[in-house]
């Protein structure tokens, strides 16, 4: 069923496609956090933006890839942005909540006392709050790269030139070819946990405060459930 | 405008209302494909889910699953379970059986993380004193702990549904049923009214569930949990931090 020849004569295109993979959705997470920080730092000093804001975020987040990547042809015309518009909009919506509920989780008497010794709100916002907000956005960061390496492989949707190693899926089953359909699969999973796991890495290093054995599952079940309630 | 009027005339068009192709089929079978994931997912992910959550064991384990599954690309999965299914069964595998998998293994994160968050988050008081009144575990469970979490597990359920319901778009890619046929022909086609007539479909589906949901969230809720004051309420789910979806 797998023609491990194939994989070998490919494996240069295969990893070609992976960066392709890697440089879309990178540059979708970067743009994505910058404006979603943006509106999140905007709707904490400004609450009656909130709603609407992760209102107009959660509709864009219903509307189905499959739909949303043809659609920007009509826009874009066929180009990086015909991909990397819907992939920002679908990242908005994990990112503000998490930014958001990163600042929300700073105790007021932190604020306080930050206050009491003289930070001007420049500073406090930078030097404590941010910060402080880090393990909530940082896991921000993570939800979002997963998803958008997964939103990837859709983008094969659009023509050969899209889809990272979603490529493969693409073309495997325009071929009837199962060992392209596994290498598509399998490489676009692997890349996937790959990233998830570099990103704990570098959770658990920008954070050494909060990890303690024994409440580390319990941080990860919250955080998982405050990411899920959708 | 052209773009609107087109999509009403899709929509007025008497011919797109019949037959294999036509919405009442292709919501039909969305809803179905949507509605038999979700009960698998559930019957996997809410017993795990519960399970952890009142015994405590296995949780470092089961919020590792959920995370691996929810980093698992759907478009992967069901391309990987393509042509295994297409060997076992050439005629329905083809279409169905990869959309149906990919979307379980996308749904069980939420359900079963929201299941153990809920019922491991109860007030350990009000266990407390659920032993001392002489109730034997299976009882704590079912008349207190399942009770309280109630909203949390159903909140865990529905946002697992919403995603579900644009994801199963991707079925079509495959070949298989639903709304995303309307994405897939109207793209190949260049037929835009189609796809916008696709992705209104998907949102009349999606409104209706998550207007479901609400009713059942508001159904469930034990009237003993709403008696509990309001700010036991607001503690116990910042502490969850548990998304109820609503």
């Amino acid at each position: 069923m797998i023609d491990g020849g194939w994989i070998i004569d490919h494996l240069d295109v295969i990893f070609g496609r992976a960066v392709q993979h890697l440089y879309l959705s990178a540059i979708a997470v970067a743009v994505g956090f910058v404006i979603s920080f943006a509106l999140a730092v905007w709707s904490i000093r400004r609450r009656a933006v909130y709603g609407p804001i992760v209102g107009v975020a959660g509709i864009l987040y219903t509307i189905p890839s499959l739909a949303l990547f043809p659609i920007l042809v009509g826009i874009t015309g066929l180009s990086d942005l015909t991909a990397e518009v819907p992939l920002v909009l679908y990242s908005l919506l994990i990112f503000i909540r998490n930014i958001v509920a990163g600042f929300d989780g700073v105790p007021s008497e932190i604020l306080e006392a930050a206050n009491g010794i003289g930070y001007t709100r420049r500073d406090r916002f930078w030097q404590v709050e941010v910060p402080l907000a880090i393990p909530l956005i940082v896991a921000g960061i993570r939800l979002a790269s997963v998803s958008t390496i997964g939103l990837v492989t859709i983008t094969g949707i659009l023509g050969d030139r899209f889809g990272g190693l979603g490529f493969f899926i693409f073309e495997g089953y325009r071929h009837g070819f199962p060992t392209e359909l596994f290498t598509g699969g399998l490489a676009s999973i692997l890349l996937a946990i790959l990233v998830d796991r570099l990103l704990v890495v570098a959770q658990r290093r920008l954070t050494p405060w909060t990890r303690t054995d024994r409440s580390a599952a319990g941080q990860t079940a919250t955080d998982s459930a405050r990411a899920a309630g959708a | 405008m052209d773009l609107i009027a087109g999509i009403a005339r899709w929509f007025l068009d008497p011919a797109h209302w019949q037959g294999s192709a036509g919405v009442p089929t292709r919501v039909g079978e969305h809803v179905l494909l949507c509605a038999v994931a979700l009960l698998i997912a559930a019957l996997i992910g809410l017993p795990a889910g519960i399970y952890v959550g009142h015994t405590g064991r296995g949780a470092n384990l089961a919020v590792n699953l959920a995370n691996l599954g929810r980093a698992l690309p759907t478009l992967a999965v069901m391309g990987i379970v393509v042509p295994v299914t297409a060997t076992i069964d050439p005629q329905l595998g083809f279409k169905v059986y990869p959309a149906l998998i990919g979307l379980v293994i996308l749904a069980i994160p939420p359900i079963l993380v929201n299941a153990y968050a809920a019922i491991s988050g109860v007030d350990r008081d009000t266990v407390e004193a659920g032993r001392g009144m002489g109730m034997r575990p299976r009882e704590l469970l079912a008349r207190v702990e399942v009770p309280i979490a109630l909203p949390v597990i159903v909140g865990g359920i529905r946002s697992a549904a919403a995603q579900i319901i644009a994801t199963a778009t991707l079925a079509a890619i495959f070949g298989g049923p639903g709304l995303g046929r309307y994405l897939v022909e109207g793209y190949a086609q260049l037929d835009y009214p189609m796809m916008f007539a696709g992705v209104i479909l998907v949102g009349v589906v999606f409104v209706a569930e998550e207007a479901t949901f609400a009713l059942i969230q508001r159904r469930l809720t034990s009237p003993g949990v709403l008696q509990v004051r309001a700010e036991d309420l607001a503690r116990m789910e910042a502490r969850l931090g548990a998304g109820s979806g609503g």
